[in-house]
């Protein structure tokens, strides 16, 4: 079952309320998107961990109900 | 031997290398075929893994280093990241350096 774009930036935003998130479907099958989200959380945390906080949002469904997802990560200065 | 046991050694033993779904001749995901071209275009000698053989390894990759999706990319040892972030940080100008640094060989194409 493809997930939502609007669930996916509500389950970002539960973990990260500060976070701008920018989402592309990019085949329009609901299955594989583009993310860019801009969050102060980022801040000095390297680039795996801070895509291991969106996939953690995410709760699991990355790699499974969500089959891809294209993601980028940014600090609110360096966007 | 368990799966964390084998991708463990792997990673010891090799300098380079990627957990990715096909093998290098044939890479099944566009993910996947997209770090091999960037490694290859860096002329980066690197272990191709092909999680697609074996089920345990496949789920046994991710808890192994908490990251849900393939590719996965090793550099001695340590797990630099996904298609996302490899391309990234080809892009940025990151990796080549990062390879280097590690004191891995880049033959020139």
């Amino acid at each position: 079952m493809p997930m939502a774009a609007a669930d996916i930036e509500k389950l970002i935003r539960e973990s990260l309320p500060d976070a701008q998130v920018t989402i592309q479907d990019l085949r329009g099958d609901g299955d594989h998107y583009a993310a860019l989200v801009v969050s102060s959380a980022f801040e000095g945390i390297s680039r795996v961990k801070q895509h291991q906080m969106v996939y953690a949002a995410l709760q699991g469904r990355m790699g499974g109900e969500l089959h891809a997802l294209a993601l980028q990560t940014a600090t609110p200065e360096a966007d | 031997m368990s799966a964390k046991e084998m991708i463990q050694g792997e990673v010891d033993t090799n300098d380079v290398v990627l957990f990715m779904k096909g093998n290098v001749q044939f890479p099944q995901c566009g993910f996947s075929a997209n770090v091999v071209q960037i490694l290859t275009y860096l002329g980066v000698e690197f272990k191709d893994i092909n999680v697609l053989e074996n089920d345990e390894l496949r789920q046994g990759i991710k808890d192994f280093s908490a990251w849900p999706t393939i590719p996965q990319l090793y550099v001695k040892g340590e797990f630099v990241g996904g298609c996302d972030i490899i391309r990234e940080m080809f892009e940025t100008g990151e990796l080549k350096p990062l390879l280097e640094e590690k004191g891995i060989a880049l033959v020139a194409q």
